[in-house]
């Protein structure tokens, strides 16, 4: 399926705990990245249990792609009483994404929080980045709709300490991670207010159990009612509009490092719950869920994109543009998961996907430029092609895939997402993609035309190349947003495995249209 | 060595050797090494499409999404529109071997690459991809100019061909879902044995398509990019830009509008408009640019009337406007390089100094103004033939002839005379360098050979058949050259006779606004009438640009970090959004399931 089925060489015994595997070695690895004697060690800690992390989610998904979906019974306790781990191809990619990111992120993180943080407080973020790899990857695996709750908390936590260490260098980290705090504990609030509901109606936690139970009920509000809960509290934690206002101020203040891992794997991971909760606990051609697609989801998806795509247009701080850009981009998403089609949730997958890479690379390059530039002005990196010529091309690569240029592969999953809102008979949905491309147009040709084209201040420009270790994952992403540009087997395989997988293959019936 | 080049003639696109060569040509900094990069690949390129695949061939086949792509496929009509622009690649290159500037040369091979590449596509989504790389690599090299009027002319170019690129990619899609299918082939029948037509603007997907296309073309009024950005590009990127773009949307009108009416007239008025403006504008390459303008009206206009006739046209007045075109260009650049301007009230008495150049420019001027034996009549008599024969068109074709007078006081006296000869400016500049002389000379030779031997042209026509018969009943036919020649007559009688009587518009420095005042200041614009473009429009220029200033400001006002939108962005905001979000969901769903 991936072209890595190779790395499943893990001896049988081995691979029938992965899924096990998966969450628990970055967990352990977290606690002794915190003890460990240096931050050297510390930043081995992390790489290693980050790449054990991405071996045991190839061995998963190759073990998906071949016999379906594996379920896994934490500590030998079955479901439903006992936690269930349920992957399938849906979980599988995101394992794969999240794992992948977070080793790209581990090597970065050496050089980068070198000059961000101070040394003694290394292992600490390597801890808490490990911490928060771990509760990403549990969130994804996990078929335990209480035990999912807790895998979002763990993951948040160590969000929250994190941000808050960019305190050092840039003082509005504090209130950004004091306000993220705050919105994030009210979102997992409502997701757990909900499972709440769904566990008074229903009996039980675990999400196959609900699945089965809910139809056998006779019209029951709480069901709708936890359903809003869990919807509108996950919608926070994926920053739809306009509950984002968390985002922008933690990815612009925040260390370097988290915000390369936050921007490709965090918010998505929410949306994975979302996909999830609408497709295999309740059913898509529910009236009650068409109902919020259509007249919830869907406005406010437009609502985010083109709003937060004019902020982005105007904005002077350069990690702030990225950060509206991504609030739009987890509107195109949303869009297309709203037309309830099984072409428009592997649109969305496949674009979340690439969005991945192409932000994380965005991110580490203004990172990598970060090292010896403290301002995050945009007119302050002017010229900086001319002295860093090679993170600054890997970061317009980036940007061209971000603005959709053929042959990137935010091209391709621009062309995907407009496809299936065209099938779907969403043609004005499709427009405002459009639209939104063109407002984009203007930031991303503003960031060109500073960084490539305007002649450098007196003195030469404050920006200078990273150091090999960034520009090893820099570039590696870059490469990997031409190479998914030209041939998107991989990304659009997992997309369509992944949305075949909860919304089975061939149900292109247009519900939920208005 | 021989069976390596088969191979790879026969199965790669040559647009891809040029945007290899594109890469590196930007990579390397020793200019000699460049040099060879910028002969050798057009060369190469040549060979390939001569000894290419056969014709109708899908010689590269790939699969994106699921849909099929054909990468490589040649037919008589994408030969000649490919074999023009291998050409224009190869004097672009030889004209601009004297500059240091590895980021031009490399965005102009990979613009010509990309344009190339399109022309031999076999299916409408890679001829898109393509047109937006080189919508991409034309707004690099007018940022690559690197001054403040051609970088904010480059930002508006590029959204307006985003636009465009938008309305194609959305008029593929819907093609796509209506069709099932996106290559030429099964898109639609042939037409007398040529693939052309094959689309239906009366459909969604191809009204799209459609509308993308005519801003490429610089239909009137989406015209306005073309005179604003071309003059902003260095000496040789103005050069590369005459070339591609709008020839590229010529050749997709051909292959997927031939025969569609309207396009008659909207071609006729493309021909007559500009000339008004060319007329009275003082910088010469702006001048130029409303030519360029109207000699695709007349390429337009012959895609309209479709048929074996207007098809042959269309195409053969592509090949040799594109090297009319750029000789011209390429005069104007030589000036520009030696005198660092060309505004025509700063120029004049030229030719004591330039004297080839001068001699190149007429020979340009000649061929634009289609005087017998240069390359311009020998295309041109077949568009007018064409409109002349088509029915119910009779004011068009007689606003062609009005236009084709136009061109030669503009483009054939104006240019010229006012930079090479007129009142003497007092400029003593050096002869332009060798290599710009090299390819001056080496498109006028083109030029000349076309126009006296114009049977090699026709043995290029999509339509072979036809043309050759037209070449050797009608072409010069003593009816055929008379007209044209009374008509070439008038044109500079009038001129002589405006001169002496001082009426003709005085080259004077100022800012001519047509169209891009429309797009710029619709809501409270006040329309004086025609005669007030005929003003000096600074005042209105600042106008607008204030008005543009207002508006941006008020978008920051709203937008920006302290904006109206960002001061309601905080945690206790956010704490009432969730709960009011909440408390709509709650109502939808109770209202789902009533």
């Amino acid at each position: 399926m991936i072209g890595l089925e190779f790395l499943n060489i893990a001896p049988q015994r081995f691979a029938e705990q992965a899924p096990a595997l998966v969450v628990v070695g970055p967990l352990i690895a977290a606690c002794a990245a915190v003890l460990a004697p240096g931050r050297r060690w510390a930043w081995f800690l992390c790489v290693g249990a980050s790449a054990f992390a991405f071996w045991m989610a190839v061995v998963l998904a190759s073990e998906v792609a071949r016999q379906g979906v594996i379920s896994y019974a934490m500590g030998g306790f079955p479901a439903p009483l006992g936690i269930e781990f349920r992957v399938d191809a849906l979980s599988a990619m995101f394992a794969l994404l999240i794992s992948g990111m977070a080793v790209l992120t581990a090597v970065f993180s050496g050089e980068s929080l070198e000059t961000e943080i101070m040394s003694s407080k290394h292992p600490l973020m390597q801890g808490g980045f490990l911490t928060c790899l771990a509760g990403l990857l549990g969130l994804v695996l996990t078929g335990d709709a209480f035990n999912a709750f807790v895998f979002l908390e763990i993951s948040s936590i160590g969000v929250y300490a994190m941000i808050a260490m960019g305190g050092a260098r840039d003082r509005r980290a504090y209130p950004a991670a004091f306000n993220y705090l705050i919105m994030g504990t009210i979102g997992a609030t409502f997701y757990l207010i909900g499972v709440g509901f769904l566990y008074a109606a229903t009996g039980t936690l675990n999400m196959a159990d609900i699945a089965a139970r809910i139809p056998t009920l006779t019209s029951d509000r709480s069901i709708e009612v936890g359903l809003a809960f869990i919807l509108i509290g996950l919608a926070l934690k994926a920053a739809v509009f306009p509950l984002h206002q968390w985002l922008p101020a933690a990815y612009s203040h925040a260390p370097s490092m988290i915000v390369v891992f936050l921007s490709a794997t965090a918010t998505k991971a929410s949306v994975y719950l979302i996909i999830r909760y609408l497709s295999t606990v309740f059913a898509f051609d529910w009236q009650v869920e068409t109902a919020f697609m259509a007249f919830v989801l869907a406005p406010l998806s437009v609502a985010g994109i083109l709003i937060c795509s004019m902020q982005a247009a105007v904005d002077p701080e350069i990690r702030r543009i990225l950060a509206y850009s991504s609030v739009a981009q987890v509107g195109y998403m949303t869009l297309a998961i709203a037309t309830a089609t099984s072409a428009g949730v592997s649109a969305a997958l496949f674009h979340l996907f690439n969005h991945g890479v192409m932000k994380a690379a965005l991110f580490m390059a203004i990172g990598g430029a970060a090292i010896h530039l403290k301002s995050q002005r945009l007119s302050d990196f002017a010229g900086a092609a001319k002295s860093a010529p090679w993170t600054m091309t890997a970061f317009g690569i980036a940007a061209l895939s971000l603005l959709g240029a053929p042959l990137t592969a935010g091209f391709l999953s621009k062309l995907r997402l407009i496809q299936s809102l065209v099938a779907a008979d969403w043609g004005w949905a499709a427009a405002v993609i459009g639209l939104s491309s063109l407002i984009g147009v203007f930031y991303v040709g503003r960031i060109f035309e500073v960084v490539f084209f305007r002649s450098e201040p007196e003195g030469g420009s404050a920006v200078r190349e990273a150091p090999v270790s960034i520009l090893l994952p820099l570039w590696l992403l870059a490469i990997a947003n031409i190479w998914f540009g030209i041939d998107a087997t991989i990304p659009l395989g997992l997309a369509e495995s992944a949305a075949g997988a909860v919304m089975g293959a061939t149900t292109l019936s247009p519900a939920g249209a208005p | 060595m021989s069976e390596l080049f088969g191979m790879l003639a026969s199965g790669t696109n040559p647009g891809f050797v040029l945007l290899v060569a594109g890469v590196m040509a930007a990579l390397i900094r020793p200019t000699a090494l460049r040099g060879v990069v910028l002969i050798g690949a057009p060369v190469l390129a040549l060979l390939m499409v001569l000894y290419g695949p056969g014709w109708g061939v899908d010689a590269a086949r790939t699969d994106l999404l699921g849909l099929q792509l054909s990468l490589y496929r040649i037919d008589s009509l994408s030969f000649v529109f490919g074999l023009a622009f291998v050409v224009a690649t190869g004097l672009i290159g030889i004209y601009s071997l004297h500059r240091r500037e590895p980021l031009e040369d490399g965005a102009a091979l990979i613009y010509a690459g990309a344009g190339l590449a399109a022309v031999f596509s076999g299916d409408l989504l890679s001829f898109v991809l393509w047109m937006e790389l080189t919508t991409l690599a034309s707004t690099a090299i007018l940022l690559s100019r690197r001054t403040a009027a051609a970088n904010r002319a480059a930002l508006r170019y590029f959204a307006m061909h985003m636009i465009s690129g938008l309305l194609l990619i959305c008029g593929v899609a819907v093609i796509a879902m209506d069709r099932g299918t996106i290559e030429f082939v099964q898109l639609g029948p042939m037409r007398d044995g040529l693939l052309v037509g094959i689309l239906d603007p009366s459909e969604p997907g191809g009204a799209l398509f459609l509308a993308g296309l005519g801003i490429k073309a610089a239909f009137p009024i989406v015209h306005a990019w073309l005179k604003d950005a071309y003059p902003e590009a260095s000496e040789t990127g103005s050069v590369a830009l005459s070339v591609f773009t709008t020839k590229l949307a010529v050749y997709a009108l051909v292959r997927c509008f031939a025969g569609f009416e309207p396009l008659i007239w909207v071609g006729a008025i493309m021909t007559v408009f500009p000339v008004f403006f060319a007329v009275v504008e003082n910088d010469l390459r702006r001048v130029l640019a409303y030519s360029l303008n109207n000699q695709v009206g007349f390429m337009v206009a012959a895609v309209g009337v479709g048929g074996e006739l207007g098809v042959n046209g269309a195409a053969l007045h592509a090949f040799t406007h594109i090297i009319y075109k750029s000789l011209l260009f390429m005069s104007m650049g030589a000036v520009l390089l030696r005198t660092g301007t060309t505004k025509a009230s700063e120029l004049g008495g030229l030719h004591r100094t330039m004297p080839f150049t001068s001699i190149f420019c007429l020979i340009g001027a000649a061929s634009i103004s289609a005087f017998p034996l240069f390359s311009g009549f020998v295309s041109k008599s077949l568009i007018m033939t064409s409109v002349e024969y088509a029915p119910g068109v009779y004011i068009a074709w007689l606003g062609m002839m009005f236009a084709s007078a136009g061109v030669l006081e503009h483009s054939g006296i104006k240019i010229p005379y006012f930079s090479f000869f007129s009142h003497d400016s007092g400029k003593r500049p050096e002869e332009a360098p060798f290599n710009m002389l090299l390819a001056m000379g080496a498109a006028s030779a083109f030029c000349i050979g076309i126009g006296v031997a114009p049977v090699w042209l026709y043995e290029l026509a999509p339509y072979r058949e036809a043309a050759l018969e037209y070449l050797g009943v009608d072409l010069f036919s003593a009816k055929h050259v008379l007209h044209q020649v009374q008509l070439l007559g008038f044109a500079i009688f009038a001129f002589l006779l405006l001169k002496r009587m001082h009426l003709y518009p005085p080259e004077r420095p100022g800012v001519i606004l047509d169209a891009d005042w429309l797009c710029r200041d619709l809501g409270p614009a006040s329309w004086r009438g025609i005669g007030s473009f005929w003003e000096r429009a600074s005042a209105r220029r600042a106008r607008v640009s204030e008005a543009v200033d207002r508006w941006r400001d008020w978008l920051v006002s709203q937008c920006g970090p302290s904006g109206w939108i960002a001061r309601r962005a905080s945690v206790s905001a956010g704490a009432i959004w969730t709960v009011i979000i909440l408390g709509a969901t709650l109502a939808v769903i109770y209202g789902a399931v009533r």
